[in-house]
Protein backbone atom coordinates (compact mmCIF):
# COMPACT_ATOMS: atom_id res chain seq x y z
CA UNK A 1 0.00 0.00 0.00
CA UNK A 2 1.56 3.45 -0.86
CA UNK A 3 1.57 6.02 1.31
CA UNK A 4 0.13 9.71 1.05
CA UNK A 5 0.67 11.50 3.70
CA UNK A 6 3.44 10.88 5.99
CA UNK A 7 3.97 13.33 9.27
CA UNK A 8 6.95 12.35 11.92
CA UNK A 9 7.84 14.61 15.10
CA UNK A 10 5.34 17.47 14.07
CA UNK A 11 5.74 20.52 15.81
CA UNK A 12 4.28 23.83 15.39
CA UNK A 13 4.28 27.04 18.26
CA UNK A 14 2.64 30.63 17.89
CA UNK A 15 4.29 32.67 19.92
CA UNK A 16 4.69 30.99 23.94
CA UNK A 17 1.27 28.75 22.53
CA UNK A 18 2.50 25.37 21.34
CA UNK A 19 -0.09 24.41 18.71
CA UNK A 20 1.11 21.25 17.45
CA UNK A 21 3.55 19.48 20.17
CA UNK A 22 5.25 16.03 18.02
CA UNK A 23 2.09 14.76 15.88
CA UNK A 24 3.25 11.37 13.88
CA UNK A 25 0.43 10.86 11.30
CA UNK A 26 0.67 7.85 8.15
CA UNK A 27 -2.58 7.79 5.51
CA UNK A 28 -2.42 5.60 3.57
CA UNK A 29 -3.31 5.90 -0.24
CA UNK A 30 -7.56 5.49 -1.06
CA UNK A 31 -7.69 6.09 3.27
CA UNK A 32 -10.55 8.26 4.33
CA UNK A 33 -8.66 9.75 7.29
CA UNK A 34 -10.69 12.43 10.08
CA UNK A 35 -8.40 14.44 12.58
CA UNK A 36 -11.16 15.05 14.69
CA UNK A 37 -11.06 17.72 17.77
CA UNK A 38 -12.43 20.49 19.14
CA UNK A 39 -11.66 24.29 18.44
CA UNK A 40 -8.31 25.40 18.49
CA UNK A 41 -7.07 21.47 19.10
CA UNK A 42 -4.54 22.28 16.84
CA UNK A 43 -6.14 20.51 13.38
CA UNK A 44 -6.83 23.49 11.23
CA UNK A 45 -2.63 23.86 11.82
CA UNK A 46 -2.11 20.73 10.73
CA UNK A 47 -3.81 20.64 7.28
CA UNK A 48 -3.05 24.09 6.65
CA UNK A 49 0.88 22.76 7.44
CA UNK A 50 0.00 19.77 4.73
CA UNK A 51 -1.34 22.59 2.24
CA UNK A 52 1.77 24.22 2.21
CA UNK A 53 0.12 27.20 3.70
CA UNK A 54 1.85 27.24 7.28
CA UNK A 55 5.19 26.83 7.83
CA UNK A 56 6.33 24.05 10.24
CA UNK A 57 8.60 24.33 13.36
CA UNK A 58 10.18 20.88 13.58
CA UNK A 59 9.71 17.80 12.59
CA UNK A 60 9.42 15.76 8.49
CA UNK A 61 6.39 15.91 6.30
CA UNK A 62 5.49 14.61 2.90
CA UNK A 63 2.81 14.53 0.96
CA UNK A 64 2.53 12.24 -2.02
CA UNK A 65 6.37 12.29 -1.55
CA UNK A 66 6.74 16.21 -1.77
CA UNK A 67 7.48 18.20 1.24
CA UNK A 68 4.57 21.13 1.30
CA UNK A 69 6.58 23.67 2.28
CA UNK A 70 8.08 24.09 -1.09
CA UNK A 71 4.78 24.77 -2.18
CA UNK A 72 5.74 22.88 -5.64
CA UNK A 73 3.21 23.78 -8.69
CA UNK A 74 3.78 19.64 -9.29
CA UNK A 75 2.09 18.26 -5.94
CA UNK A 76 -0.18 21.46 -6.49
CA UNK A 77 -1.75 19.64 -9.70
CA UNK A 78 -2.46 16.66 -7.32
CA UNK A 79 -3.93 17.22 -4.51
CA UNK A 80 -7.07 19.52 -4.37
CA UNK A 81 -7.98 21.86 -1.17
CA UNK A 82 -11.13 22.75 0.46
CA UNK A 83 -10.62 25.56 3.11
CA UNK A 84 -12.54 26.15 6.33
CA UNK A 85 -14.92 28.94 5.04
CA UNK A 86 -13.51 30.86 1.54
CA UNK A 87 -15.25 32.87 -0.70
CA UNK A 88 -15.71 32.25 -4.49
CA UNK A 89 -16.32 34.76 -7.45
CA UNK A 90 -19.47 35.78 -6.58
CA UNK A 91 -20.70 36.87 -9.89
CA UNK A 92 -19.89 33.75 -11.95
CA UNK A 93 -22.14 31.05 -12.35
CA UNK A 94 -21.22 27.52 -10.41
CA UNK A 95 -20.12 26.33 -13.83
CA UNK A 96 -18.02 29.04 -14.58
CA UNK A 97 -16.49 29.10 -11.52
CA UNK A 98 -15.74 25.29 -11.53
CA UNK A 99 -14.73 26.02 -15.35
CA UNK A 100 -12.04 29.00 -14.10
CA UNK A 101 -10.50 26.47 -11.73
CA UNK A 102 -10.16 22.92 -14.10
CA UNK A 103 -8.59 24.97 -16.28
CA UNK A 104 -5.54 25.87 -13.74
CA UNK A 105 -4.63 21.61 -13.94
CA UNK A 106 -3.41 19.53 -16.57
CA UNK A 107 -6.03 16.61 -16.30
CA UNK A 108 -8.68 18.23 -14.76
CA UNK A 109 -12.26 16.27 -14.27
CA UNK A 110 -14.96 16.73 -16.60
CA UNK A 111 -17.29 19.70 -15.50
CA UNK A 112 -20.16 17.24 -15.99
CA UNK A 113 -19.02 15.29 -13.54
CA UNK A 114 -18.33 17.20 -10.82
CA UNK A 115 -21.16 19.23 -10.69
CA UNK A 116 -22.86 15.46 -10.57
CA UNK A 117 -21.09 14.12 -7.57
CA UNK A 118 -21.53 17.26 -5.13
CA UNK A 119 -25.47 17.79 -6.68
CA UNK A 120 -25.44 21.16 -7.61
CA UNK A 121 -27.12 20.23 -11.24
CA UNK A 122 -30.11 22.80 -10.94
CA UNK A 123 -27.79 25.36 -9.67
CA UNK A 124 -25.43 24.57 -12.67
CA UNK A 125 -26.31 28.54 -14.51
CA UNK A 126 -27.15 30.32 -11.29
CA UNK A 127 -24.34 32.58 -9.92
CA UNK A 128 -22.67 32.03 -6.94
CA UNK A 129 -24.13 34.84 -4.69
CA UNK A 130 -27.30 33.39 -5.08
CA UNK A 131 -26.58 29.51 -3.29
CA UNK A 132 -27.22 28.86 0.12
CA UNK A 133 -24.47 28.45 2.83
CA UNK A 134 -24.53 24.27 2.17
CA UNK A 135 -24.61 24.72 -1.48
CA UNK A 136 -21.34 27.54 -1.83
CA UNK A 137 -19.57 24.28 0.60
CA UNK A 138 -20.52 22.02 -2.00
CA UNK A 139 -19.45 24.34 -4.50
CA UNK A 140 -15.63 24.31 -2.55
CA UNK A 141 -15.72 20.91 -2.69
CA UNK A 142 -16.54 20.64 -6.73
CA UNK A 143 -13.90 23.12 -6.71
CA UNK A 144 -11.30 20.92 -5.03
CA UNK A 145 -12.33 18.14 -7.23
CA UNK A 146 -11.59 19.95 -10.33
CA UNK A 147 -8.02 19.46 -10.61
CA UNK A 148 -9.11 15.48 -9.98
CA UNK A 149 -7.06 15.44 -7.07
CA UNK A 150 -5.13 11.74 -5.94
CA UNK A 151 -5.47 13.69 -2.35
CA UNK A 152 -8.84 16.32 -1.03
CA UNK A 153 -8.34 18.24 2.27
CA UNK A 154 -11.48 18.55 3.60
CA UNK A 155 -11.32 21.19 6.40
CA UNK A 156 -14.54 21.38 8.86
CA UNK A 157 -17.14 20.47 5.64
CA UNK A 158 -19.87 20.74 7.41
CA UNK A 159 -19.69 23.31 10.59
CA UNK A 160 -22.61 25.45 10.57
CA UNK A 161 -25.12 23.23 8.60
CA UNK A 162 -28.38 22.47 9.25
CA UNK A 163 -28.76 18.69 9.38
CA UNK A 164 -30.52 18.23 5.48
CA UNK A 165 -27.31 20.00 4.58
CA UNK A 166 -24.71 18.25 6.45
CA UNK A 167 -26.64 15.04 5.01
CA UNK A 168 -26.75 15.94 1.39
CA UNK A 169 -22.41 17.14 2.24
CA UNK A 170 -22.25 13.73 3.22
CA UNK A 171 -23.63 12.11 0.25
CA UNK A 172 -21.25 14.27 -1.80
CA UNK A 173 -18.22 12.79 0.06
CA UNK A 174 -18.88 9.43 -0.20
CA UNK A 175 -19.16 9.81 -4.16
CA UNK A 176 -15.54 11.13 -3.51
CA UNK A 177 -15.05 7.84 -1.56
CA UNK A 178 -16.38 5.44 -4.67
CA UNK A 179 -14.27 7.66 -6.80
CA UNK A 180 -11.18 6.26 -4.52
CA UNK A 181 -9.59 9.37 -3.69
CA UNK A 182 -7.79 9.90 -0.27
CA UNK A 183 -9.24 12.43 1.85
CA UNK A 184 -7.59 13.94 4.56
CA UNK A 185 -10.98 15.36 6.76
CA UNK A 186 -10.63 17.67 9.70
CA UNK A 187 -14.07 18.02 11.82
CA UNK A 188 -15.24 18.62 15.46
CA UNK A 189 -18.08 16.41 14.88
CA UNK A 190 -17.79 12.95 16.13
CA UNK A 191 -20.81 11.38 14.01
CA UNK A 192 -19.33 12.87 10.60
CA UNK A 193 -16.04 11.12 11.69
CA UNK A 194 -18.10 7.91 12.32
CA UNK A 195 -20.28 8.48 8.90
CA UNK A 196 -17.39 9.14 6.41
CA UNK A 197 -13.74 8.26 7.67
CA UNK A 198 -12.27 4.54 7.88
CA UNK A 199 -9.94 5.78 10.00
CA UNK A 200 -9.82 8.32 12.51
CA UNK A 201 -7.34 9.84 15.15
CA UNK A 202 -8.23 12.19 18.06
CA UNK A 203 -6.54 15.67 18.83
CA UNK A 204 -6.32 17.48 21.86
CA UNK A 205 -4.54 20.42 22.87
CA UNK A 206 -1.87 19.53 20.06
CA UNK A 207 -1.34 16.01 20.74
CA UNK A 208 -2.70 12.67 19.29
CA UNK A 209 -4.63 11.37 22.09
CA UNK A 210 -6.07 8.24 20.70
CA UNK A 211 -6.07 6.98 16.52
CA UNK A 212 -7.82 3.80 14.76
CA UNK A 213 -10.87 3.04 13.08
CA UNK A 214 -13.94 4.90 14.16
CA UNK A 215 -15.65 1.80 16.12
CA UNK A 216 -12.15 0.17 18.01
CA UNK A 217 -11.06 3.55 18.87
CA UNK A 218 -10.12 4.04 22.06
CA UNK A 219 -11.25 0.15 22.79
CA UNK A 220 -11.16 -0.80 25.64
CA UNK A 221 -13.03 2.01 26.87
CA UNK A 222 -15.56 1.08 24.12
CA UNK A 223 -16.26 -2.13 25.96
CA UNK A 224 -17.14 -0.77 29.11
CA UNK A 225 -20.59 -0.65 29.80
CA UNK A 226 -22.22 2.31 31.44
CA UNK A 227 -25.17 2.14 34.21
CA UNK A 228 -26.50 5.65 35.29
CA UNK A 229 -29.57 5.95 37.51
CA UNK A 230 -30.70 9.09 39.81
CA UNK A 231 -30.50 8.79 43.48
CA UNK A 232 -32.70 10.50 45.50
CA UNK A 233 -31.35 13.40 48.00
CA UNK A 234 -32.09 11.69 51.24
CA UNK A 235 -31.03 7.97 50.04
CA UNK A 236 -27.97 6.61 51.71
CA UNK A 237 -24.48 6.92 50.49
CA UNK A 238 -23.46 3.84 47.48
CA UNK A 239 -21.83 0.78 49.12
CA UNK A 240 -18.09 0.93 48.37
CA UNK A 241 -18.32 -1.59 45.57
CA UNK A 242 -19.72 0.77 43.50
CA UNK A 243 -17.80 3.81 44.72
CA UNK A 244 -16.16 4.41 41.23
CA UNK A 245 -18.98 6.40 40.13
CA UNK A 246 -18.62 10.24 38.71
CA UNK A 247 -21.71 12.56 38.30
CA UNK A 248 -23.07 12.34 34.55
CA UNK A 249 -23.75 15.74 32.94
CA UNK A 250 -26.94 15.58 33.97
CA UNK A 251 -26.98 14.92 37.74
CA UNK A 252 -27.10 11.48 37.50
CA UNK A 253 -24.77 8.84 39.00
CA UNK A 254 -22.45 7.51 36.15
CA UNK A 255 -20.08 3.83 36.95
CA UNK A 256 -17.94 2.60 33.91
CA UNK A 257 -18.46 -1.75 34.39
CA UNK A 258 -16.22 -3.86 32.73
CA UNK A 259 -18.94 -6.36 33.98
CA UNK A 260 -22.50 -5.05 34.02
CA UNK A 261 -24.00 -8.12 35.23
CA UNK A 262 -22.21 -8.30 38.20
CA UNK A 263 -22.72 -4.57 38.96
CA UNK A 264 -26.12 -3.97 38.07
CA UNK A 265 -26.69 -7.47 40.83
CA UNK A 266 -24.79 -5.56 43.34
CA UNK A 267 -26.75 -2.20 42.87
CA UNK A 268 -29.89 -3.32 42.34
CA UNK A 269 -29.95 -5.98 45.52
CA UNK A 270 -28.82 -2.95 47.29
CA UNK A 271 -31.46 -0.78 46.21
CA UNK A 272 -33.88 -3.81 46.99
CA UNK A 273 -32.63 -4.17 50.69
CA UNK A 274 -32.66 -0.36 51.04
CA UNK A 275 -35.67 0.39 49.89
CA UNK A 276 -34.48 3.19 47.52
CA UNK A 277 -35.45 3.95 43.78
CA UNK A 278 -33.35 4.38 41.04
CA UNK A 279 -34.78 6.68 38.90
CA UNK A 280 -33.97 6.74 35.24
CA UNK A 281 -31.96 3.59 35.28
CA UNK A 282 -30.05 3.02 32.52
CA UNK A 283 -27.98 0.77 31.35
CA UNK A 284 -26.34 1.79 27.77
CA UNK A 285 -22.70 1.16 25.57
CA UNK A 286 -20.28 4.56 25.41
CA UNK A 287 -21.07 5.92 21.98
CA UNK A 288 -18.16 7.41 20.17
CA UNK A 289 -19.39 10.60 21.46
CA UNK A 290 -18.59 9.54 24.97
CA UNK A 291 -15.04 8.63 24.37
CA UNK A 292 -14.45 11.77 22.13
CA UNK A 293 -15.54 13.71 25.17
CA UNK A 294 -13.10 11.44 27.63
CA UNK A 295 -10.25 12.09 25.48
CA UNK A 296 -10.79 15.72 24.98
CA UNK A 297 -12.20 16.63 28.46
CA UNK A 298 -8.77 17.89 29.89
CA UNK A 299 -8.58 20.50 27.16
CA UNK A 300 -12.15 21.70 27.13
CA UNK A 301 -11.59 22.62 31.10
CA UNK A 302 -8.34 24.62 30.34
CA UNK A 303 -10.00 26.54 27.82
CA UNK A 304 -12.90 26.86 30.35
CA UNK B 1 -1.43 25.58 -20.89
CA UNK B 2 1.49 28.53 -21.25
CA UNK B 3 1.33 30.91 -18.25
CA UNK B 4 0.70 33.43 -20.67
CA UNK B 5 -2.00 31.59 -21.86
CA UNK B 6 -3.50 31.17 -18.61
CA UNK B 7 -3.35 34.50 -18.05
CA UNK B 8 -5.46 35.47 -20.75
CA UNK B 9 -7.95 32.62 -20.31
CA UNK B 10 -7.59 34.37 -16.29
CA UNK B 11 -8.09 37.73 -18.26
CA UNK B 12 -11.95 36.59 -19.22
CA UNK B 13 -12.93 35.56 -16.41
CA UNK B 14 -11.92 38.80 -14.07
CA UNK B 15 -13.19 40.53 -16.97
CA UNK B 16 -16.55 39.00 -16.74
CA UNK B 17 -16.78 39.25 -12.57
CA UNK B 18 -16.09 42.95 -13.26
CA UNK B 19 -18.80 43.57 -15.23
CA UNK B 20 -21.27 41.88 -13.71
CA UNK B 21 -20.29 43.63 -10.32
CA UNK B 22 -23.19 46.66 -10.37
CA UNK B 23 -20.65 48.19 -7.23
CA UNK B 24 -17.15 47.54 -9.84
CA UNK B 25 -18.86 48.86 -12.69
CA UNK B 26 -20.59 51.68 -11.63
CA UNK B 27 -17.88 53.22 -9.27
CA UNK B 28 -15.17 52.46 -11.49
CA UNK B 29 -16.73 52.97 -15.04
CA UNK B 30 -20.30 55.56 -14.77
CA UNK B 31 -18.56 58.12 -12.07
CA UNK B 32 -15.59 59.36 -14.34
CA UNK B 33 -18.35 60.07 -17.36
CA UNK B 34 -21.01 61.11 -14.49
CA UNK B 35 -18.60 63.76 -13.34
CA UNK B 36 -17.76 64.95 -16.89
CA UNK B 37 -21.22 65.50 -17.32
CA UNK B 38 -21.83 67.32 -13.86
CA UNK B 39 -18.84 69.66 -14.17
CA UNK B 40 -19.58 70.53 -17.75
CA UNK B 41 -23.24 71.44 -16.93
CA UNK B 42 -22.22 73.41 -13.87
CA UNK B 43 -18.74 74.90 -15.05
CA UNK B 44 -19.62 75.00 -18.90
CA UNK B 45 -21.32 78.29 -19.48
CA UNK B 46 -19.02 80.26 -17.15
CA UNK B 47 -16.55 82.57 -19.08
CA UNK B 48 -13.42 81.35 -17.27
CA UNK B 49 -11.24 78.79 -18.47
CA UNK B 50 -8.06 77.30 -16.70
CA UNK B 51 -6.34 77.71 -19.92
CA UNK B 52 -6.68 81.19 -20.08
CA UNK B 53 -7.71 82.87 -23.60
CA UNK B 54 -9.65 80.89 -26.25
CA UNK B 55 -10.07 78.05 -24.20
CA UNK B 56 -13.17 76.50 -22.72
CA UNK B 57 -13.83 74.75 -18.83
CA UNK B 58 -14.18 71.46 -21.01
CA UNK B 59 -10.78 71.43 -22.35
CA UNK B 60 -9.96 71.13 -18.85
CA UNK B 61 -11.98 68.80 -17.30
CA UNK B 62 -11.91 66.40 -20.83
CA UNK B 63 -8.38 65.55 -19.88
CA UNK B 64 -8.66 65.71 -16.10
CA UNK B 65 -11.22 63.27 -15.95
CA UNK B 66 -9.02 61.16 -18.11
CA UNK B 67 -6.76 60.88 -15.31
CA UNK B 68 -9.41 59.90 -13.03
CA UNK B 69 -10.65 57.31 -14.75
CA UNK B 70 -6.53 56.06 -14.48
CA UNK B 71 -7.26 56.55 -10.46
CA UNK B 72 -10.51 54.89 -10.34
CA UNK B 73 -9.83 52.28 -12.97
CA UNK B 74 -6.41 51.18 -11.58
CA UNK B 75 -5.99 52.70 -8.05
CA UNK B 76 -9.81 52.44 -6.22
CA UNK B 77 -10.68 49.42 -8.41
CA UNK B 78 -7.68 47.53 -7.47
CA UNK B 79 -7.01 48.33 -4.06
CA UNK B 80 -10.60 47.58 -3.17
CA UNK B 81 -10.68 44.38 -5.12
CA UNK B 82 -7.63 43.15 -4.22
CA UNK B 83 -8.70 43.75 -0.57
CA UNK B 84 -11.88 41.67 -0.90
CA UNK B 85 -10.92 38.93 -2.73
CA UNK B 86 -8.09 38.83 0.23
CA UNK B 87 -10.69 38.69 2.83
CA UNK B 88 -12.50 36.51 1.17
CA UNK B 89 -10.64 33.86 0.60
CA UNK B 90 -10.10 34.04 -2.71
CA UNK B 91 -6.66 34.99 -2.68
CA UNK B 92 -5.74 31.90 -0.75
CA UNK B 93 -7.95 29.43 -2.29
CA UNK B 94 -6.11 30.48 -5.73
CA UNK B 95 -2.71 30.38 -4.22
CA UNK B 96 -3.63 26.32 -3.39
CA UNK B 97 -4.15 25.94 -6.86
CA UNK B 98 -1.40 25.26 -9.52
CA UNK B 99 -2.10 28.58 -10.99
CA UNK B 100 1.15 31.07 -10.36
CA UNK B 101 0.14 34.07 -8.10
CA UNK B 102 1.39 36.68 -10.21
CA UNK B 103 -1.18 35.32 -13.11
CA UNK B 104 -3.77 36.14 -11.05
CA UNK B 105 -2.64 39.90 -9.98
CA UNK B 106 -1.59 40.23 -13.83
CA UNK B 107 -4.79 39.05 -14.86
CA UNK B 108 -6.85 41.75 -12.41
CA UNK B 109 -4.56 44.29 -13.55
CA UNK B 110 -4.91 43.52 -17.10
CA UNK B 111 -8.79 44.07 -16.59
CA UNK B 112 -7.87 47.56 -14.56
CA UNK B 113 -6.03 48.53 -18.10
CA UNK B 114 -8.93 47.54 -20.45
CA UNK B 115 -11.24 49.59 -18.67
CA UNK B 116 -9.01 52.97 -18.41
CA UNK B 117 -8.59 52.63 -21.82
CA UNK B 118 -12.05 51.84 -22.45
CA UNK B 119 -12.58 55.28 -20.40
CA UNK B 120 -10.49 57.43 -21.80
CA UNK B 121 -11.66 56.78 -25.41
CA UNK B 122 -15.14 57.37 -23.98
CA UNK B 123 -14.39 60.57 -22.77
CA UNK B 124 -12.23 62.15 -25.60
CA UNK B 125 -15.00 61.41 -27.86
CA UNK B 126 -17.58 62.84 -25.51
CA UNK B 127 -15.80 65.66 -24.76
CA UNK B 128 -15.11 66.18 -28.68
CA UNK B 129 -18.97 65.61 -29.36
CA UNK B 130 -20.94 67.03 -26.93
CA UNK B 131 -17.80 70.08 -25.92
CA UNK B 132 -16.08 70.31 -29.15
CA UNK B 133 -12.89 69.50 -26.93
CA UNK B 134 -10.50 68.51 -30.49
CA UNK B 135 -9.08 65.35 -29.97
CA UNK B 136 -4.91 66.04 -29.34
CA UNK B 137 -3.26 66.23 -32.77
CA UNK B 138 -0.29 64.10 -33.90
CA UNK B 139 2.06 66.67 -32.26
CA UNK B 140 0.95 66.12 -28.35
CA UNK B 141 -0.57 62.56 -28.99
CA UNK B 142 2.34 60.63 -27.72
CA UNK B 143 3.10 62.54 -24.39
CA UNK B 144 -1.05 61.80 -24.02
CA UNK B 145 -0.35 58.08 -24.65
CA UNK B 146 2.62 57.84 -22.31
CA UNK B 147 1.21 60.12 -19.63
CA UNK B 148 -1.39 57.53 -19.61
CA UNK B 149 0.66 54.17 -19.69
CA UNK B 150 2.98 55.76 -16.94
CA UNK B 151 0.10 56.63 -15.34
CA UNK B 152 -1.84 53.68 -14.88
CA UNK B 153 1.30 51.45 -14.14
CA UNK B 154 2.02 53.73 -11.14
CA UNK B 155 -1.26 53.48 -10.04
CA UNK B 156 -2.10 50.21 -10.36
CA UNK B 157 1.42 49.59 -8.34
CA UNK B 158 -0.17 52.45 -5.66
CA UNK B 159 -3.28 50.45 -5.60
CA UNK B 160 -1.65 47.21 -5.01
CA UNK B 161 0.36 48.84 -2.57
CA UNK B 162 -2.16 49.93 -0.61
CA UNK B 163 -3.70 46.60 0.27
CA UNK B 164 -1.38 45.84 2.94
CA UNK B 165 -2.71 49.25 4.79
CA UNK B 166 -6.36 48.07 4.29
CA UNK B 167 -6.86 45.47 7.31
CA UNK B 168 -10.52 44.52 6.30
CA UNK B 169 -13.22 44.61 3.67
CA UNK B 170 -14.83 47.04 6.16
CA UNK B 171 -12.50 49.31 5.96
CA UNK B 172 -11.36 49.16 2.23
CA UNK B 173 -14.16 52.29 1.41
CA UNK B 174 -12.64 54.35 3.73
CA UNK B 175 -8.77 54.12 3.64
CA UNK B 176 -9.12 53.76 -0.07
CA UNK B 177 -11.39 56.69 -0.43
CA UNK B 178 -9.97 58.96 2.23
CA UNK B 179 -6.54 58.76 0.35
CA UNK B 180 -7.44 59.81 -2.78
CA UNK B 181 -10.29 62.26 -2.59
CA UNK B 182 -8.55 65.26 -0.51
CA UNK B 183 -5.56 64.47 -3.48
CA UNK B 184 -8.57 64.40 -6.38
CA UNK B 185 -10.08 68.16 -5.06
CA UNK B 186 -6.46 69.57 -4.57
CA UNK B 187 -4.96 68.15 -7.88
CA UNK B 188 -6.33 69.78 -11.10
CA UNK B 189 -8.67 67.03 -11.75
CA UNK B 190 -12.03 67.96 -9.88
CA UNK B 191 -11.22 71.60 -9.68
CA UNK B 192 -8.63 73.33 -11.75
CA UNK B 193 -6.38 75.15 -8.93
CA UNK B 194 -4.87 78.76 -9.75
CA UNK B 195 -2.01 80.28 -8.40
CA UNK B 196 1.14 78.83 -6.00
CA UNK B 197 -0.80 78.02 -3.15
CA UNK B 198 0.14 75.99 0.04
CA UNK B 199 -2.44 73.73 -1.39
CA UNK B 200 -0.57 73.52 -4.61
CA UNK B 201 2.95 72.42 -2.63
CA UNK B 202 1.22 70.02 -0.60
CA UNK B 203 -0.26 68.61 -4.01
CA UNK B 204 3.06 68.61 -5.52
CA UNK B 205 4.17 65.80 -3.00
CA UNK B 206 1.96 63.84 -4.49
CA UNK B 207 1.55 61.65 -7.59
CA UNK B 208 -2.04 62.34 -8.87
CA UNK B 209 -0.83 66.26 -9.38
CA UNK B 210 2.00 65.03 -11.40
CA UNK B 211 -0.62 62.64 -13.78
CA UNK B 212 -3.40 64.89 -13.97
CA UNK B 213 -0.28 67.82 -15.02
CA UNK B 214 1.08 65.13 -17.74
CA UNK B 215 -2.23 64.44 -19.01
CA UNK B 216 -3.72 68.17 -19.26
CA UNK B 217 -0.51 69.60 -21.25
CA UNK B 218 -1.22 66.96 -24.21
CA UNK B 219 -4.36 68.93 -24.43
CA UNK B 220 -3.89 72.53 -23.72
CA UNK B 221 -3.96 74.47 -26.27
CA UNK B 222 -1.08 76.86 -24.94
CA UNK B 223 1.45 73.34 -24.98
CA UNK B 224 4.59 74.25 -27.37
CA UNK B 225 6.00 70.94 -28.53
CA UNK B 226 5.23 67.74 -27.85
CA UNK B 227 3.62 68.03 -24.55
CA UNK B 228 6.51 65.86 -22.80
CA UNK B 229 6.49 66.65 -19.07
CA UNK B 230 9.47 64.77 -17.93
CA UNK B 231 9.87 66.06 -14.40
CA UNK B 232 5.88 64.99 -13.73
CA UNK B 233 6.34 61.65 -15.44
CA UNK B 234 9.62 60.88 -13.18
CA UNK B 235 8.13 62.03 -9.80
CA UNK B 236 4.78 59.86 -11.02
CA UNK B 237 7.30 56.78 -11.96
CA UNK B 238 8.71 57.74 -8.31
CA UNK B 239 5.62 56.94 -6.42
CA UNK B 240 5.19 53.85 -8.90
CA UNK B 241 8.87 52.12 -8.53
CA UNK B 242 8.34 53.08 -4.24
CA UNK B 243 4.56 51.43 -4.11
CA UNK B 244 6.05 48.35 -6.01
CA UNK B 245 8.26 47.49 -3.76
CA UNK B 246 6.27 48.27 -1.18
CA UNK B 247 3.69 45.85 -2.51
CA UNK B 248 6.35 43.18 -3.54
CA UNK B 249 7.58 43.54 0.44
CA UNK B 250 4.13 43.36 1.82
CA UNK B 251 1.21 42.24 -0.16
CA UNK B 252 -0.68 39.78 2.37
CA UNK B 253 -2.21 36.37 0.44
CA UNK B 254 -4.36 35.38 3.73
CA UNK B 255 -7.14 36.82 5.27
CA UNK B 256 -6.19 38.95 8.55
CA UNK B 257 -5.82 35.39 10.92
CA UNK B 258 -9.08 34.38 12.39
CA UNK B 259 -9.19 33.57 16.13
Amino acid sequence: MTTAIDVKGLRKSYGSLEAVRSVDLEIAAGEVFALLGPNGAGKTTIVEILEGYRRRDAGTVSVLGFDPARRERALKQRIGIVLQSTGVEQFLTVAEVIEMYRGYYPAPRPLDEIIDVVGLNEKRDDRVKTLSGGQQRRLDVAIGLAGDPELLFLDEPTTGFDPGARRRMWDAVKNLVSLGKTIFLTTHYMDEAQELANRVAVISAGRIVAEGPPRSIAGREMSHTIVRFRLPERARALPRSLKSSVPATDGRVQIEAADPVKVLHELTGWALEKGVTLEELEVARPTLEDVYLKLTAGEAEAAE
Amino acid sequence: MSDVALALRQVKYENRSFWRNPASAFFTFVFPIMFMIIFNLIFGNSKYSPFGSNATVSQFYTPALMAFSIITACYTNIAMGVVFARENGILKRMRGTPLPPWVYLAARIAVSVMVTVLLVVIIGVFGRVFYHVKLPGVRTLPALVVALVVGAATFCAIGLAMTSFVPNVDAAPAVVNATIFPLLFISDVFIPIQGNGVLTHIAAIFPVKHLSNAVIAAYNPHTVGTGFKGKDLAIMGAWGAAALIMALRRFRWEPRAQS
